[in-house]
């Protein structure tokens, strides 16, 4: 990659080439799924019982679950960035709450509460005398809508910043050409909005096909359950890593998918003036905060409080401090690292058009994030270990002694892993930002006689600093709940939050669990708070 | 102006560097005398309590790696010859056999373990040592009518219709309780026992040993089959609710007169193949079948202690004696993973 500098010597820009690293497993799952031809034991067993529920399930999960996210977070973000009503404050920040908590979790306070031995069934067989407890719940639908509950506010936000970046000029330009009310909104409103509802959207579903607890917990059969049943259960790594392109392969049409709604289409507008918000008064107020406030509820007031109060009648469970100085270091660490990699890769605007080479490096590291954490923890092992065994035969080979491994067990690897699956979160973020520059600013800026490192450096960056630290909180969030990967390859002693969550709850102790759960809660709940001003910022700086 | 042109993005190379770098100081280093590496399948807090008793005694440092079973056999095939792990402990006798048969334990000689473990809990090549028992039993609602179930085979039968609590088919207890079956009575008769069984489940297999136990005592269920020390634990719980949900179901101990004896399955450990500390992992192991860890075992996790010298908790000591299958404890491992295939086929998810 030689790029040619008015006035510059050529050099090897290695940069994007470091940034590529993360994109290494996902590589090295494609092509062990390509390669043994023939069909193993366990992947005929697999292919005879159970691939085709996999399949379907995760299929039907994915579209239940957009359609869920997309009413829970589109119809809130659009009632609270256009009208005002009261409760309107409170409500912009409880909506992406849920955010800290994660859907595992989620899963496991939900089923506490509605199970036959839980709370609301015993006072259902307290107030109706012929009760029959039951088990109302079937895993499919229960977990969509867990999923639903946890994942709504990736499409809320995008879905409030593609709202509050409408100019009202567009809008009175519809009404004054004829749209009606409702029209305006179908026709202006939500198209102008759809690539910020679609990236929220490709967020969600990518987290839903990659996700193990609460498939898991409620016993569906999904690929990622499947994935590590074939790994662990079978020891087949064959039929593992073939379940897993399947869901890479969903997961690029998922990819391809938004990338084909947004065409070349671009979205960056004038100069604008805010939209003016509609006060609402009566029972209209009322209805309006009702629709905003349910998903608030069930998604976090409703687990928030039944964790707290789990807590409150348990005692602590040992080697909490450390459980929680680990996760945040570890997340820490992990969105530093993956902010400066993004930064990396993602080319800047204005420039030409990425070379084949990024482009496909950004793929791989886009699906990264479908990649469940099984399955990311395995490929990342494979090469570790790989070159572990290659320098320990080069230091034998010169005389020294062999030795047990170095890297395999450190927290290198692990945070290697996070990078792979969660990388993707940050460039979405940054991509996102940088989209809205104009690169008219960039070539004003060469104009001036900039540099093109300087003009990224003095003039993109600073204007797209929000969606920095939005790719910071975001990876910070994702890596405090993440659980797979982590239970694979952490060091000795070495124990996070969401681990002692699920040991616990998966001990059957509910009640102590809520601790560590409370305690991510918590310290997800920072970051994303901070989201929220962020987002608050936007609005007060448009009106 | 091109001066420094580059500098920023080298800059930004050499933090990544510099941060990587500084999380290696993350490497694990127990290269120490008076350390050793423990992989085990029981959860780090249940155990941590045990292993601190040992390192004040012995002034051995224990590291350990928690993981599910079958994923630390994994662990230990992938790293081979460098692998760290010392000891490896178990709650399936299931995946350590086979651990053995994968040639991934060595042969421990040691005077104290033959002396304190029966010879129908070690291996006769002493690759494996079992060090807790524990019973998987079915338990029933106190106030049902009908008599319940008294053999294994029993729980298909179609008078227990939608009354069926169970966990899922992914839990190692259930896969070594078909894996037995199977030793015993064959593929096909297994099979169609495994269709019975499906058919009275009251709803799709979820949550883990407690929650059947609540469903039983909720009254979505009547019967439910969960490990002993499952039921021991609650009877002993800190939550009321949990108590008065054990209080409210009996527990039968399966296939006793004229059948082989309730489904057993031992928890125990194996030194690893490539230990590095191989003195210390036995001397661990030796420990761990002593007075005090099969105290330990029994008072506050409610299994049955393999020391002939030690005698159960109270609360099992209520349950009275029990035939345990032991015949099937040796071939646990041999038939799991056609268990396995057997329960994706049937459909027990």
């Amino acid at each position: 990659m030689i790029r040619r500098v008015p006035g510059g010597t050529g050099r090897l820009n290695i940069a994007p080439l470091i940034a590529l690293v993360p994109a290494v497993p996902v590589l090295v799952l494609l092509a062990s799924a390509i390669l043994p031809l023939a069909d193993g034991d366990t992947w005929q067993h697999i292919r005879e019982t159970l691939l085709l529920e996999y399949l379907g399930n995760s299929l039907r999960l994915v579209l239940m679950v957009a359609c869920g996210t997309l009413i829970l977070g589109v119809l809130p973000a659009w009632l609270i960035t256009f009208y005002r009503f009261p409760g309107r404050r409170v409500l912009k920040w409880l909506l992406i709450c849920p955010l800290a908590i994660p859907a595992y979790v989620m899963a496991y306070v939900y089923t506490g509460l509605l199970d036959v031995a839980g709370p609301v069934q015993e006072w259902l067989g307290m107030v109706l005398p012929a009760y029959a407890p039951r088990s109302f719940y079937s895993p499919l639908p229960a977990a969509a809508v867990v999923l639903s509950l946890s994942l709504f506010p990736y499409v809320y936000i995008f879905a409030r910043v593609g709202f509050l970046q409408q100019s009202a000029d567009m809008l009175e330009a519809a009404r004054i050409l004829g749209c009606g009310r409702i029209g305006t909104v179908f026709r202006v409103v939500l198209p102008l909005a759809r690539p910020a509802i679609a990236a929220g959207l490709l967020l969600a579903l990518m987290e839903t096909l990659a996700d193990y607890g609460v498939a898991q917990h409620f016993g569906l059969a999904v690929l990622p359950t499947g994935i590590f049943r074939a790994w662990e259960g079978f020891g087949d790594l064959q039929a593992a890593v073939r379940l897993a392109a399947l869901l890479l392969g969903l997961a690029a049409v998922l990819f391809i998918l938004e990338r084909l709604s947004r065409r070349r289409a671009r979205y960056h507008q004038a100069a604008a003036h805010a939209v003016p918000r509609v006060r609402l008064r009566g029972a209209r107020a009322a209805l309006v905060f009702g629709v905003c406030a349910l998903p608030a509820f069930l998604g976090f007031v409703v687990p928030g409080i039944t964790l707290f109060s789990w807590a409150l009648v348990s005692t602590a469970p040992a080697g909490m401090a450390d459980a929680l100085v680990n996760s945040c270091l570890l997340a820490l660490a992990a969105a530093l690292l993956a902010l400066g990699l993004a930064l990396l890769l993602l080319p800047m605007p204005g420039r030409a058009r990425p070379g084949i080479g990024r482009q496909a490096g950004l793929l791989m590291v886009r699906l990264g994030y479908a990649v469940p954490g099984t399955v990311v923890a395995i490929s990342v092992l494979v090469p570790v270990l790989w070159l572990e065994h290659t320098l320990d035969a080069a230091w034998t080979w010169a005389g020294g002694r062999t030795s047990s491994l170095l890297l395999a067990g450190g927290l290198v690897v692990l945070v290697y892993a996070y990078l792979v699956r969660f990388m993707a979160v940050a460039v979405q973020a940054v991509e996102a930002g940088l989209a809205r520059v104009r690169p008219s600013l960039g070539e004003a800026g060469h104009s001036l006689g900039l540099s093109l490192s300087a003009v990224v450096w003095r003039i993109h960056l600073p204007l797209v600093r929000g969606s920095l630290l939005v790719a910071l909180l975001m990876v910070f969030v994702e890596v405090l709940r993440e659980l797979p990967a982590t239970l694979l390859l952490r060091p000795f002693n070495f124990s996070t939050l969401a681990v002692r969550t699920y040991e616990l709850a998966g001990e059957g102790q509910v009640a102590e669990a809520a601790w560590p759960a409370s305690a991510i809660m918590c310290a997800a709940l920072v970051p994303v708070l901070l989201l929220g001003s962020m987002l608050d910022h936007a609005e007060d700086a448009r009106s | 102006m091109q001066k420094g042109h580059y500098l920023n993005q080298n800059a930004l190379v050499l933090a990544l560097a510099w941060g990587t770098a500084f999380l290696l100081l993350g490497v694990p280093t127990a290269r120490g005398e008076t350390e050793l590496n423990l992989y085990s399948a029981r959860k780090e807090n249940l155990v941590r309590p045990l292993l601190d008793r040992f390192t004040s005694e012995t002034g051995i440092k224990v590291n350990v790696l928690a993981a599910d079973g079958m994923g630390l056999l994994q662990r230990l095939r992938v790293e081979g010859e460098r692998s760290p792990a010392d000891l490896l402990l178990t709650v399936d006798l299931g995946q350590l056999t086979r651990a053995a048969a994968e040639g991934l334990l060595q042969a421990v000689r040691s005077s104290i373990l033959e002396t304190r473990i029966p010879p129908a809990y070690r291996d006769p090549k002493r690759r494996w040592y079992g060090l807790s028992l524990r019973a998987r039993v079915i338990v029933h609602n106190r106030s049902m009518q009908q008599a319940p179930p008294a053999r294994y085979l029993e729980l298909a039968h179609p008078q227990w219709q939608g009354q069926l609590c169970i966990r899922s088919s992914n839990n190692v207890y259930n896969q070594s309780l078909v894996a037995a079956m199977l030793g015993r009575y064959g593929e096909t008769r297994t099979r169609a026992w495994l269709e019975g069984l499906l058919a009275n489940f009251a709803r799709p297999p979820q949550g883990g040993d407690r929650d059947q136990v609540r469903a039983v005592a909720a009254g979505l269920c009547k019967i439910a089959v969960v490990n002993s020390y499952y039921l021991g634990g609650m009877l002993n719980a800190s939550l009321e609710r949990d108590v008065s949900a054990a209080r409210k179901v009996a527990l039968v101990w399966p296939d006793q007169q004229g059948g082989p004896g309730a489904h057993v399955n031992l928890g125990g450990a194996g030194v690893a193949r490539h230990a590095p500390h191989r003195e210390q992992a036995v001397a661990l192991l030796e420990f761990l079948a002593g007075v005090e860890a099969q105290r330990w075992f029994t008072a506050h996790n409610y299994e049955y202690p393999v020391a002939s010298a030690v005698r159960p908790a109270e609360t099992l000591e209520a349950w009275g004696t029990f035939k345990s299958d032991l015949a099937a404890l040796a071939t646990l491992g041999q038939h799991q993973e056609t268990a396995v295939r057997l329960m994706d086929r049937v459909g027990w998810r």
